[in-house]
């Protein structure tokens, strides 16, 4: 590991102050950023820690019925808060399907949303990478690309992002709170991550210096929580990244669909939120025709950028299967495997 | 320039002079520490062999800075036995053979122990599997390892009970 000059901040403007020199960077747990230094792949020449600064690591119930979440609350910490997992069980339940338990206990809400790329390419730096290196080239054509991206990917880059968390977060509407030399903003998780197009080492809209405090959910967010549910398809049963996975949120009334909201994982360089089908699916029966009208419509622009064709199907199923489990009932208690094709029927619903 | 960070390793607090910001937690308990017990398998967060618990917290110490960690409490395996009485969690290891080679051990039993206290798993072989996925066994002895964690976990429920009476 390339080493670096190492700045611990006591408040967030001297982080800002001191991450905006260039080639700093902010370091939170360090779950993957240290492995991608580990590895020579991020190189920075100053890390930021700001796993001391105060008050960022709360979970906030907000006036309105929503829900702040501080940017170094730890995956653990949110997944494991009743009140939290209650409101927004998809979200629980993506994390709890994401990495392991050692990683979740260390990993923190803005690490996640922040988090690289798992493209074998990007981390080989013996390999072209229009990300890592901007204008080498991107070796993932024409290689061993079975799980890249089916949507929204480019020439130079067909990488996907690898969050979980993110998934249903962009599906509720969450915001992200971000603080920088010009003061505070706010950036709709939606918006936050950037597509590849020419420029993929672009990843977010954030500027040079500018930091996640919080993400916020809405009180909406929770009028989902009777039919909420996350749905990852996984190379391994348990401590994998998706192949594809789908969070799907629904209000029913009298089997009518009468509210909808749909996001895809490991099929973009974003969670991909499916807003056309939501669309399709407001005001239509809960049935299967409808959730197979409702994969056509969501996997609609879908393309290969290589051996991943297989992928857009597997997609299609998993929408099925996210929104008619949402259909079903959210849980009392999450399955043994979160999230997983293979866990056994829910048992008891939880708002029933 | 050495930056002084002060730790709690196994309830001893000290004073530790940093002089490379690289060096993780894992490096700093076997290098300078020469605490060896924490193994370190991939050194990059995939095979849990380096599970510790700092601030009642299991994690991979191979990804964390130690100089970051400044204030906190860590417990490596060195420190669950009490003498020669093993811990629940060691005690049941064996009694299920939940090891061949013993490499990962180790980090398996702090694992277990972060796991156990977590609360979560109940006495669910599922959801104890699930939990441990973290922790890769090259030799395979995962069911012994399963059997284990639900034994100890018992003995450790016998002896809480035990106390609060």
């Amino acid at each position: 590991m390339k080493t670096f000059d190492y700045v611990r901040p006591a408040t967030i403007r001297e982080a800002i102050a001191a991450a905006t020199e260039p080639d700093a960077m902010y370091l939170a747990a360090g779950t993957n950023l240290l492995d991608l230094m580990k590895g020579g792949v991020t190189r920075p020449n100053r890390l930021v820690d700001i796993t001391h600064l105060p008050d960022l690591d709360r979970i906030e119930d907000l006036p309105d019925g929503g829900v702040r979440i501080g940017a170094l609350v730890r995956n653990a910490d949110l997944a494991r808060d009743r009140s939290f997992a209650r409101r927004f069980p998809a979200v629980a339940e993506a994390l709890l399907s994401g990495a392991s338990a050692q990683l979740r206990n260390a990993a923190t809400v803005g690490g996640n949303i922040l988090q690289r790329t798992r493209c074998a390419y990007f981390y080989d730096v013996a390999s072209a990478c229009n990300k890592r290196d901007p204008g080498s080239g991107c070796d993932a054509r024409g290689s061993d690309n079975s799980l890249h991206a089916v949507m929204g990917w480019s020439e130079s880059c067909i990488a996907t992002h690898p969050s979980d968390f993110c998934v249903p977060l962009v599906a509720l509407d969450a915001i992200v709170e971000v603080e920088g030399r010009s003061g505070a903003r706010e950036v709709p998780l939606e918006l936050f991550h950037r597509l590849p197009a020419d420029a993929p080492h672009r990843e977010t809209v954030l500027e040079p210096g500018e930091m996640i405090v919080a993400v916020r959910l809405p009180a909406e967010a929770a009028h989902f929580a009777a039919h909420a549910r996350y749905l990852k398809v996984r190379e391994r049963t348990s401590y994998a990244f998706a192949v594809v996975s789908a969070a799907a949120a629904l209000r029913i009334e009298n089997n009518a669909i009468e509210d909808a909201r749909l996001a895809l994982g490991g099929v973009a360089m974003k969670p991909w939120r499916a807003r056309a089908t939501e669309r399709v699916l407001a005001g239509a029966r809960a049935d299967a025709s409808t959730f197979r009208g409702a994969a056509e419509a969501a996997l609609a622009d879908a393309k290969p950028s290589g051996d991943n064709g297989f992928k857009i199907e597997l997609a299609r199923r998993v929408v099925v299967r996210a929104l008619t489990l949402a259909a079903a009932g959210t849980p009392a208690r999450l399955p043994a495997l979160p999230a997983s094709p293979f866990a056994a029927s829910a048992g008891v619903a939880f708002h029933a | 320039m050495a930056v002084s960070t002060t730790l709690t390793v196994n309830g001893v607090t000290r004073a530790i002079q940093i002089d490379d910001p690289r060096i993780t937690l894992l490096d700093l308990l076997r290098e300078r520490l020469e605490l060896t017990g924490t193994k370190k398998g991939c050194d990059r967060g995939q095979c849990g062999a380096c599970t510790v618990i700092v601030d009642g917290r299991r994690i991979n110490s191979c990804l964390v800075l130690a100089i970051s960690l400044d204030g906190a409490h860590v417990q490596t395996v060195e420190d669950v036995a009490h003498g020669d009485r093993l811990h629940p969690v060691q005690e049941a290891f064996l009694a299920h053979d939940g090891l061949q080679c013993g490499f990962c051990t180790p980090g398996q039993i702090m694992s277990a122990i972060g796991l156990i206290q977590e609360g979560d798993a109940g006495d669910d072989p599922e959801r104890i599997r699930e939990g441990m996925s973290g922790n890769i066994c090259r030799c395979g002895a995962y069911q012994g390892i399963t059997e284990a964690v639900l034994e100890a976990q018992k003995a450790l429920g016998a002896a809480s009970r035990k106390e609060v009476a």
